[in-house]
């Protein structure tokens, strides 16, 4: 790909990232350990480093993206990897468990612990414990799209739920919320970049979340995307986002059919469940009333009834491990569709700049003003995040799909396998009665003779 | 009445290959002195649509059986000449059977198979003309000629060889045996279930358990076909991965994985019609024995008949011959109108007396006569009755014995395609 690299950057690692003004930069960066990347002035970076302290603006970490990216231009030895590929670094590892109920005068709340294992430096201590709400999240959420408007952040488990239709207080509420808010924090953990977002070190390690400075940051962030939308229009989009944005609007239309239908599923498992139950009772009902056939007869509800049971072990997995990633998928979609709007309009707004600067240069030949090229840059930075958050985010769903349907494949088999289990000891039961019989003939018919 | 034989039976066991196309024939087909089935193959091969007129000379569409018969003996030999057939429509089977019913009322008579398709999950198969219905009626058309032909009573019956054997004349014949006459109006066997005094305890506990048959089997059959309803919608609404073929296409990795278990889905997703198809047929067992429970019943509800007959006869007797006692001694012991009117208006005259007594002696004797009969009647209903009860509950321990083990092979069957389906599925995943 093209960049249009600012005269100050280095095209090899030679010199240490501290020394690289990018134009965009205001705070320092945080560094992504690249394979190759020298880290030697990254001790340099600790005082920048911010643990709770507010990012001034938002800026794409973009530096070291592009740094890397030069990286492999110019270095062409087969053994340099991507930095997003699958085999990263793990420092970082957060886990959500322990749902705990709050309840005070004014509301009634349910926290989450948030642990967290690491080796990093931009943490002062190994590991930590914290206590968080939904509110916490949706702060870090909305923080981490502010401060990297650049990347896909992962969603959040949906935030409203209808008081009286679902109980936000019953376990499986509870479970499939706090799995999803796991996946969440995880996603960014595994995050190149976002993972060394300062509001996400704050969320992790924090005592009390200092939401306050969050608000007036907000603020700012609302001021400066205005000053970003500006009013141009995309004229024509490169191809890769093309297929981009076609992609989503199709997968979106087949995941949410895919939804429908599991939900439809369900429903019908239920009520199959529900049939199937007062099928057995007959049986065991007949059995009273009949000698012979009695034990037979009971046999077949006893069937009957561990059927329903693999039955709904199988609809349990359904509803709690299949839907929950589904509803993922189906939310990511939109803040997907957010992050390529964004980045159209960064396009937008260089293109608009650049073809009036140009016409300028024309008329009384002022050169084109570094704000033309800080646009681009930004532009570039943005579809260099986003291409490799999308390559990223594609291997990801990927993997995440075929764990999904080989675990309903598993399930499925399982149930199976019960219900033949289930039904070939009842033949065993009903044959046993008929050898019984027949020796029992035989012997009359013996002594007969 | 049936002859005893070992023997002839371990000959006849060979009968149930050759019998239709439904399993259920081999159960119990295989009586001791099965005349009829020792000489007779029997089946109903075909079924066809005719048209014509009908009583009320209307034109109308029905459907006609083909029978075909063929000696016993020429089957075992190996050879095989063509058989001997004839047609016959569900409206005769019907006559035959009542036929039986009325001659035989001491024996379950085996049931025919529905008239009307009923028990439907499905509104489509309701249909008489469907052609799923009419082969399944032509198999229970047939298993009723077996289970008849090989009945130790039933199987000797004159007129059930004719209808076998004589495709024109054989209604007259039915008819001309009079047994119309013979058959007992509702209303006399509906006054005798509600004014009988003594029934035999045994008949009674059968009846009820009649009731109990009925009862379960009708139960079941609507539980079941509840749960086709909803099983043919799980399968059939299409299963997440059904749509994979479609969502694989806008994969560009997981495509081919997704696609290649699509594939397997549908293919499931068709076999399951022939799966649904084979529950039918434990369907139609049930059906059968909910349909016996009837002829049991009316069997029980014949013994009610005749021992309340009997409680009749033996009351009128008793009554008569108090009236002789009064008519003889003078002594009033109850109050009639001929004692209050001969303390009115006097005695009647010795003459008039010995005449009504001469009456009287003629009537009691009528009536002792009756009693006889009856009592002899009621004897014997209950003597053949009770071993063909015997012999029915063993058929249906048996059948249906058999019919939970063919109904539990077929959910294993079920279930091992079910596992195939699901791991060849998830071969294609982790190829993904």
């Amino acid at each position: 790909m093209s960049i249009s690299a600012p005269r100050g950057l280095a095209s090899s690692g030679q010199k240490p990232i501290t020394e690289i003004l990018h134009p965009l930069s205001a705070a320092e960066e945080p560094l992504s350990p690249g394979p190759d990347v020298t880290v030697s002035g990254g001790r340099d970076k600790e005082v920048g480093l911010t643990n709770g302290t507010p990012v001034e603006t938002p800026s794409p970490a973009s530096a070291s993206v592009l740094f890397n990216r030069l990286h492999l231009d110019d270095d062409l030895d087969p053994d340099t990897r991507d930095p997003y590929a699958d085999t990263e670094t793990h420092d970082l590892f957060v886990t959500v468990d322990d749902p705990k109920k709050h309840v005070s005068t004014m509301e009634t709340y349910i926290t989450y612990r948030v642990s967290t294992k690491t080796s990093r430096i931009e943490f002062d201590l190994p590991e930590y414990s914290v206590r968080r709400r939904y509110q916490d999240f949706d702060w870090l959420r909305t923080k981490l799209e502010d401060s990297q408007p650049t990347h896909l952040i992962p969603p959040l488990p949906e935030k409203f739920v209808m008081k009286g239709v679902v109980d936000r207080f019953s376990e499986e509420f509870v479970e499939t919320r706090m799995k999803a808010l796991d996946k969440f924090l995880k996603r960014i953990a595994d995050h190149p970049v976002l993972s060394f977002n300062p509001h996400l070190n704050a969320f992790l390690s924090a005592k009390d979340l200092n939401k306050r400075q969050g608000l007036a940051l907000l603020t700012k962030v609302g001021e400066s995307v205005k000053s970003v939308a500006g009013g141009y229009k995309l004229r024509v989009r490169p191809p890769e986002f093309c297929a981009l944005g076609e992609y989503l609007d199709t997968f979106n239309q087949k995941l949410g059919t895919i939804d429908r239908i599991a939900q439809r599923i369900l429903k019908e498992q239920s009520e199959y469940l529900t049939e199937l139950r007062e099928y057995g009772t007959v049986y065991a009902s007949w059995a009273g009333s009949e000698e012979e056939l009695q034990r037979p007869l009971e046999g077949m509800a006893g069937c009957v009834t561990t059927c329903c049971g693999a039955l709904e072990d199988m609809s349990e997995n359904m509803s709690q491990d299949f839907l929950p990633v589904l509803r993922e998928y189906i939310l990511y979609i939109e803040s997907m569709k957010n992050v390529l709007r964004k980045r159209d309009q960064s396009q937008a707004e260089y293109e608009g700049r650049l073809e009036a600067a140009v016409l300028r240069k024309q008329e009384d030949r002022t050169p084109i003003p570094a704000e033309v090229e800080k646009c681009q840059d930004k532009m570039e930075c943005f579809n260099a995040d986003l291409k490799a958050d999308w390559e990223r985010w594609q291997s990801n769903k990927r993997q995440d799909f075929k764990q999904l349907l080989t675990g309903m494949a598993d399930k499925n088999v399982t149930y199976y396998e019960k219900c033949q289990a289930a039904w070939e000891s009842l033949i065993t039961v009903l044959q046993d009665k008929q050898t019984e019989d027949k020796t029992s003939c035989k012997s009359l018919w013996e002594i007969q003779q | 009445m049936a002859d005893d034989g070992r023997e002839e039976s371990l000959g006849t066991d060979d009968d149930s290959d050759q019998t239709g196309a439904d399993g259920s024939l081999n159960n119990t087909m295989v009586e001791e002195g099965s005349t009829l089935m020792r000489r007779m193959e029997i089946c109903v091969a075909e079924a066809e649509k005719r048209s014509g007129k009908n009583a009320v000379s209307m034109q109308e569409t029905y459907t006609v059986y083909l029978i075909e018969t063929r000696p016993m003996d020429a089957v075992a030999e190996g050879r095989n000449p063509a058989p001997d057939c004839l047609w016959r429509r569900y409206s005769e089977f019907e006559l035959l059977r009542n036929y039986l019913i009325v001659t035989y009322p001491y024996i379950v008579v085996p049931p025919l198979p529905e008239k009307r398709a009923e028990f439907v999950w499905h509104k489509l198969s309701a249909d008489n003309m469907d052609p799923d219905f009419v082969e399944r009626r032509r198999v229970g058309l047939e298993n009723f000629l077996l289970r008849v032909a090989s009945h130790p009573v039933l199987s000797n019956d004159k007129i059930l060889y004719y209808f076998l054997t004589e495709e024109h004349g054989w209604k007259e014949a039915v008819y001309e045996t009079g047994f119309q006459a013979k058959a007992d109006s509702r209303l006399r066997a509906l006054s005798a279930t509600f004014r009988v005094r003594n029934p035999d305890k045994c008949f009674m506990e059968m009846k009820h358990y009649s009731d109990e048959l009925q009862s379960h089997t009708s139960q079941l059959l609507r539980a079941r076909a509840m749960l086709r309803c909803e099983a043919y919608c799980l399968y059939l609404c299409a299963h997440p991965c059904i749509h994979c073929s479609e969502w694989s296409a806008i994969e560009k990795e997981m495509g081919d994985g997704l696609q290649s278990a699509g594939h397997h889905m549908d293919a499931y997703a068709a076999s399951i019609d022939d799966i649904l198809e084979e529950e039918e047929h434990y369907a139609d067992q049930l059906k059968e024995y909910l349909f016996y429970a009837e002829a049991l019943r009316a069997v029980c509800r014949k013994h009610e008949l005749t021992q309340f007959e009997l409680e009749m006869a033996s009351q009128d007797l008793i009554s008569k011959k108090q009236q002789r006692e009064e008519l003889a001694t003078g002594i009033v012991r109850t109050f009639s109108l001929k004692g209050m009117t001969n303390k009115l208006f006097g005695q009647e005259a010795p003459e008039q007396r010995e005449a009504r007594l001469k009456l009287l002696e003629d009537l009691i004797a009528e009536g002792e006569e009756t009693v006889k009969e009856k009592t002899i009647e009621r004897a014997e209903h209950v003597e053949k009755a009770w071993v063909d009860i015997q012999r029915f509950k063993e058929q249906k321990d048996k059948d249906l014995r058999e019919a939970l083990i063919n109904y539990a092979v077929m959910q294993i069957s079920m279930c091992k395609k079910g596992i195939q389906v699901w791991s060849n599925a998830k071969e294609c995943f982790l190829k993904m």
